[in-house]
């Protein structure tokens, strides 16, 4: 077993874990924050995405011991209770969601994404999803959500 | 699917992940894994241990070193690819890691795993032969070698790096001459179906190609025609002289041929201004 | 939040959002149970091979391992299929574990029951299997070759099923025409990627003999009265349950292995048990799409006129049938006139087993298959009389008609305004603007070519009229449920037989009862997919849902109505007769203040203090609707390509979707179903093909190499659904949206790839159009030419 520290939406959990636990399945089984979907086993879908120390990552694609001592953010942790963050709100108002099992990773990677650029274009944002599939939407309501939730954020901060 | 079961270990120096590599028939570097993990969910990899030396942060840096700029094995993809001094110094190679994957897995994946892991399909060794790069490998002891990229890789897979040995830095020669890397692939996140990088040099131009062969492979007919005064239309030509290329999903050796015979006119044209 | 009515045809935001953006789903993946275990499936790495011996100590000895079970081990009965389409088919039995034989890539012959997912895994690995290896089929043409392997020996063929959808007109017409195009096109398998792969849970109360299926799938009442008999477990003490599903396309529209295996280990264990599917398991074991071959004729004049259009399939049935598996290219044999009006019809097609994962229904099940090759030999057929591909399509379109009329494929077509459709898409592509553009290039020889490519279109949707399910030898009927409860708070709660999985069902439900009730959208709760909360329903597939389901809440709807203005009538002390509804409820008329609101009368209903004699209490209502037809949406698609003729790359520069679905509930949604189709058409057309080795296994297995498309290969599409042409079939007069993208984009981007190289000689590549099969077809027209 190998011990894993971690502060995981601001809250310090630890755990002793086999060493080949991934990190999306200590978040989900560990400690139960099943936001986090899993589509593949190969890294291609994206639907696992979550921050660490900020930045996207695929938690598919990692193991919990790699994380040791770091940050960890999910889907879990962007609504302020029953309020949506502005980028869920955005994929609200603009049906960037059909059956929602790509969307917590969509939004995870769309987080990091407009952190990095917060004024970016319609091409842009694609790039930015090229490791995000979704079966459902074609995409286009998702790249407006975004584009949709950069000019509100924006928007608020001036 | 989940990796089979094994053992884990936290290097803490890099003396300390040599060693550790000596305890085990087995054991291979874990650095931002998205080489070996995706290896291991499969089962198709089984290391019964894992020396992890995503810790050794000394390892991750970027840093001007006179002709040369000087990247730690660690350095991530991200990194490399929004580095001022690499996009001033080296711009292939900052565009060339721009490239990679998608952004999680430049969040992730390491210079010098892409490096060790040797893959022929992978975009950055092309561009490290290309320029000849220099890889900095510590070994047993603390003794340590160079070696440059176009010796390193053998075969597929397959690399001028003993099993107790680490790569730690990457030494690339400042290189501003007009230059081009051109991947063509199905998906952006797909491995590149041919790559081609080139780079100007008085007259001709270095070529390297991907996933043309076992290993990144120089296209010296190009090169040779070039240095004799063909223009870039005439030397792409000769592309894929020597080259072995896969049939596969993606595409079939003689498609390949093809497109990097079409790649290198292109990229020769943007490397040298045509 | 839209205010006021009506709500039908607003943008209502989504009520099923809020769970699905914060992680709060309830996805299979995320339910657990006391003392549940795990089952791993054994599927060993051969593709056709008998199956001599298993090995299952070291597997048992494992720690964690509840048990191993082999076929022989379970009682359990054949998996259901419930569609034999002639009377004369011969139908394989397939087992949930392979007995003798493995036939395919995904077949079974052992399960792992273990205390964790881990375990289960690690101890399927030691299962081994002593086979020998027999010669493996995996496409059509080798299956029917004379000595081939047999998939199953008691069959006598591998050409299991031939249908005949006879002859309509003049069949001489494709031997004296002026005009004769022949045509042969190769569809190849697809996988359908739903983002969640499958995965179930079953628990039950073993002393009750009572059992409980959460899965994820868009069947779980066929899934119940199916599995009950798999199972041997009384109806009445089964229930199903769809949680949230993410993603179907057809590939959930089926009852599988893993399903009945649960439950049967459920009940042999009395345990939980669960299992959840990866994804390169999915790739083999999750019915695959399309996999077939026309041979097509189209007869016409020197002047584009279509007189006859014959076609003559060869359908990939895997090695099995899973539960539609046959019926799927039958559906497409209603489509086959397209929005035309040939005189000449003949249809026809046989299914061939192969060494393959079995196919069945994905997204537009049969009718892509069919619009496909019609749209690619009208275009051949244009080039063929030198005409521009619009104009051929324009001046064979059946003219506008609002009562439903017969089509030479013999059924009734509820209504139809097509030309409009092919205006708008044109005007909307720039269409003369486009082919100055492509001359321009032409001339210029440029590297980059442009194409446009058409494709016109009509869907069958709305499964189905039962009456003629039944005369088609389906087993099960095409009705669907509602039930509405007011409730006394004044809120409503509505119970439909559809299954959704990203439809948004919840929300455009609520606006058509809201609508109905004079309440809004937020006062409505929609249930769905559990089996005892709404037991009447026929589930989610073949765009059915708005217009069976969603036309059974009309019909609840109009009983509340009836039963609130009795009870309103005696409260009010008039007649009912004196009442009209308006302005949210039932209102005096001449005094329209006197008026009595849905939910008052719920209350009253509620309360029963003083009700009219012969009303019973509650204000409830049950309807379950039986279509009297199919509904027909029509619809005109343009793409824009640019293809690099050196590389073969194809780009999208330009995609118009025009498509005309009957009355829209919610704008929003149709549009998100269109994109989402039109994506799943592209990535059919460009990306997407399962490709197989020479000894059977499936090369692309993973989602590296089978190429799903991401948002920088799908363009920005441009769609218009502002014609709403009522459908007179249902009282609605909607007609369904979810399969039209995966209908028109296909031959639409074919055409424009083989439209971009026209002059260069190209006339076909097959599909996907890759950048490897355009160059080859580019040489080969250079070859040809020199």
């Amino acid at each position: 077993m190998t011990h894993v520290s971690v502060s995981v939406n601001g809250e310090a959990r630890e755990a002793d874990v086999e060493p080949r636990t991934l990190l999306v399945y200590f978040l989900r089984e560990t400690l139960g924050l099943t936001g986090t979907n899993v589509g593949c086993d190969t890294s291609s879908c994206g639907a696992c995405t979550v921050l660490l120390d900020g930045e996207s990552v695929k938690s598919c694609t990692l193991l919990a011991a790699q994380v040791d001592g770091r940050e960890v953010t999910t889907i879990e942790a962007l609504a302020d209770g029953e309020r949506l963050n502005p980028l869920q709100e955005a994929f609200h108002r603009n049906h960037g969601l059909q059956c929602g099992f790509c969307t917590p990773g969509m939004v995870m990677a769309a987080t990091s994404f407009l952190k990095e650029n917060p004024a970016p274009t319609q091409e842009e944002v694609r790039e930015a999803l090229e490791g995000n599939l979704c079966r459902c939407t074609g995409y286009q309501n998702i790249v407006k959500s975004i584009l949709d939730a950069a000019g509100s954020m924006s928007g608020a901060t001036t | 699917m989940i990796p089979a079961p094994f053992e884990y270990a936290r290097a803490e120096s890099i003396d300390h992940a040599i060693e550790l590599l000596g305890t085990s028939e087995d054991a291979k570097i874990l650095a931002g894994g998205h080489s070996l993990l995706p290896l291991m969910r499969f089962r198709l990899a089984r290391p019964d241990l894992l020396v992890d030396i995503g810790r050794l942060s000394d390892l991750s840096y970027i840093r001007e070193d006179g002709d040369v700029v000087a990247i730690g094995a660690l350095t991530r993809h991200h990194d490399v690819a929004n580095s001022e001094l690499i996009q001033t110094a080296c711009p292939i190679v900052a565009d060339t890691a721009a490239q990679i994957g998608d952004p999680q897995v430049r969040h992730m994946g390491t210079i010098g795993g892409s490096v060790a892991h040797a893959d022929p399909a992978s975009d950055l060794p092309t561009v490290l032969v290309a320029l000849g790069a220099d890889l900095a490998i510590t070994a047993a002891g603390g003794a340590s070698r160079t070696v440059n990229a176009r010796d390193f890789f053998q075969g597929l897979f397959t690399a001028d790096l003993a099993a107790n040995e680490v790569l730690t830095e990457v030494r690339i020669p400042k290189t501003t001459a007009g230059w081009s890397y051109l991947k063509f692939h199905r998906r952006a996140q797909d491995w590149a179906l041919v790559g081609v990088a080139a780079i100007q040099r008085n007259g001709g131009a270095t070529v390297a190609l991907t996933n043309m062969g076992e290993t990144p492979l120089r296209a010296a007919g190009v090169e040779e025609a070039l240095a004799g005064g063909a223009d870039p239309a005439t030397a792409s030509l000769r592309a894929d002289e020597g080259a072995a290329p896969p049939s596969d999903a993606f595409g079939s050796a003689e498609y390949r041929r093809e497109l990097s015979r079409v790649l290198v006119r292109r990229a020769l044209e943007e490397a040298m201004g045509g | 939040m839209v205010a006021t009515e009506p709500f039908i045809g607003q943008e209502v935001l989504r009520k099923e959002d809020p769970e699905l953006l914060t992680g709060q789903a309830r996805y299979i993946d995320n339910w657990t149970m006391p003392g549940m275990v795990w089952m791993a499936m054994v599927r060993p790495p051969y593709v056709h091979a008998t199956i001599d011996g298993i090995d299952t100590s070291a597997a048992a000895a494992m720690p964690g391992v509840v048990g191993v079970f082999t076929a022989a081990d379970l009682d359990v009965g054949a998996l259901p299929f419930v569609w034999p389409i002639t009377e004369d088919i011969k139908v394989p039995v397939h087992h949930p574990l392979a007995k003798d034989k493995i036939r395919f890539n995904g077949d079974a012959v052992a399960v792992v029951v273990a205390s964790s997912r881990e375990a289960a895994l690690d101890a399927a690995e030691l299962v081994t299997v002593e086979v020998t290896e027999l010669r493996a089929v995996t496409d059509m043409e080798s299956a029917m070759a004379e000595g081939a392997p047999l998939i199953h020996e008691e069959l006598g063929s591998n050409v299991t099923v031939h249908w005949d959808h006879g002859s309509v007109g003049d069949m001489t017409v494709f031997e004296t025409a002026p005009v004769v195009v022949h045509e042969a096109y190769h569809q190849p398998r697809l996988i359908p990627n739903a983002i969640e792969p499958r995965g179930c849970l079953a628990y039950g109360v073993t002393s009750m003999d009572e059992y409980t299926l959460v899965s994820s799938t868009q069947i779980p009442h066929i899934a119940k009265v199916t599995l009950s008999g798999v199972c041997g477990i009384p109806e009445s003490k089964f229930r199903v349950i769809a949680p949230d599903v993410g993603g179907g396309f057809g590939s959930k529209l089926n009852v599988y292995a893993e399903e009945a295996l649960a439950v049967a280990l459920a009940k042999e264990l009395g345990m939980p048990v669960k299992w959840i599917e990866e994804r390169s398991e999915n790739y083999v074991a999750t019915t695959h799409g399309r996999g077939v071959t026309h041979d097509c004729t189209i007869a016409g004049t020197e002047d584009g006129k279509i007189l006859g259009v014959k076609f003559v399939e060869i359908a990939d049935m895997g090695a099995y049938y899973q539960l539609l598996t046959p019926g799927i290219p039958e559906l497409g044999g209603w489509v086959y006139m397209g929005p035309y009006v040939p005189e000449t019809y003949h249809f026809e097609f046989r299914g061939i087993l192969t060494n393959c994962t079995p196919t069945d229904a994905y997204r537009g099940a049969g009718r892509p298959e069919a619009t496909y090759v019609l749209e690619r030999i009208v275009d051949a057929f244009a080039r063929r009389v030198g005409k521009d591909p619009a104009e051929v399509r324009r001046m064979n379109l059946h003219p506008p008609f609002h009562e439903s009329t017969t089509s030479v494929c013999g059924l009734n077509v509820d209504s139809g305004n097509y030309e409009p459709l092919l205006d708008k898409a044109l005007e909307l592509s720039g269409y003369e603007e486009l082919r100055k553009d492509q001359a321009a290039r032409r001339d210029r020889n440029d590297t980059v070519q442009l194409g446009i490519g058409l494709c016109t279109y009509i869907e069958m949707c709305g499964l189905a009229p039962s009456n003629i399910l039944g005369a088609l030898r389906y087993a099960a009927g095409g009705w669907d449920g509602a039930t509405i409860e007011c409730l006394p708070t004044g809120k409503v709660i509505v119970k439909t037989g559809t299954s959704p999985h990203g439809q948004g069902h919840e929300t455009s439900w609520s606006q058509i009862v809201a609508d109905g009730l004079g309440v809004t959208p937020d006062d409505v709760e929609v249930l769905h997919g559990d089996t005892t909360i709404s037991p009447l329903g026929m589930d989610t597939y073949g765009s059915r849902s708005v217009s069976v389901g969603g036309a059974a809440l009309h019909f609840a709807v109009e009983k509340i109505k009836a039963k609130a203005r009795t009870i309103a009538a005696h409260e009010l002390e008039v007649s009912e007769e004196d009442l009209q509804w308006a302005e949210h409820g039932w209102r005096v008329q001449g005094a329209p203040d006197k008026a009595k609101t849905i939910p008052e009368i719920a209350m009253s209903a509620w309360h029963a203090h003083d009700l009219p004699e012969g009303t019973e209490p509650h204000l409830n209502a049950t309807a379950v609707y039986d279509p009297p037809n199919f509904t027909w949406p029509a619809g005109a698609h343009v793409c824009v390509v640019e293809v690099d003729t050196e590389t073969g790359k194809t780009e999208i520069v330009k995609y118009v979707a025009v498509d005309d679905c009957g009355t829209v509930i919610n704008p929003m949604i149709v549009e998100g179903q269109v994109h989402g189709g039109v994506a799943q058409g592209i990535a059919e057309a460009l990306y997407e093909e399962a490709i197989y080795d020479e000894s059977g296994n499936l090369i692309t297995s993973s989602m590296t190499q089978y190429l799903v498309p991401s948002a920088t290969e799908i363009p920005r599409l441009v769609t218009d659904n502002s014609q709403e042409t009522p459908s007179t079939t249902n009282p609605l007069g909607v007609k369904g949206i979810g399969e039209a993208g995966t209908i028109a984009a296909p031959p639409a981007v074919v055409n424009a790839v083989v439209d971009a190289l026209g002059h260069l000689g190209v006339t076909e590549m097959g599909k996907p159009a890759s950048p490897e099969r355009v160059w080859r077809a580019i040489q080969d027209a250079k070859g040809g030419a020199a």
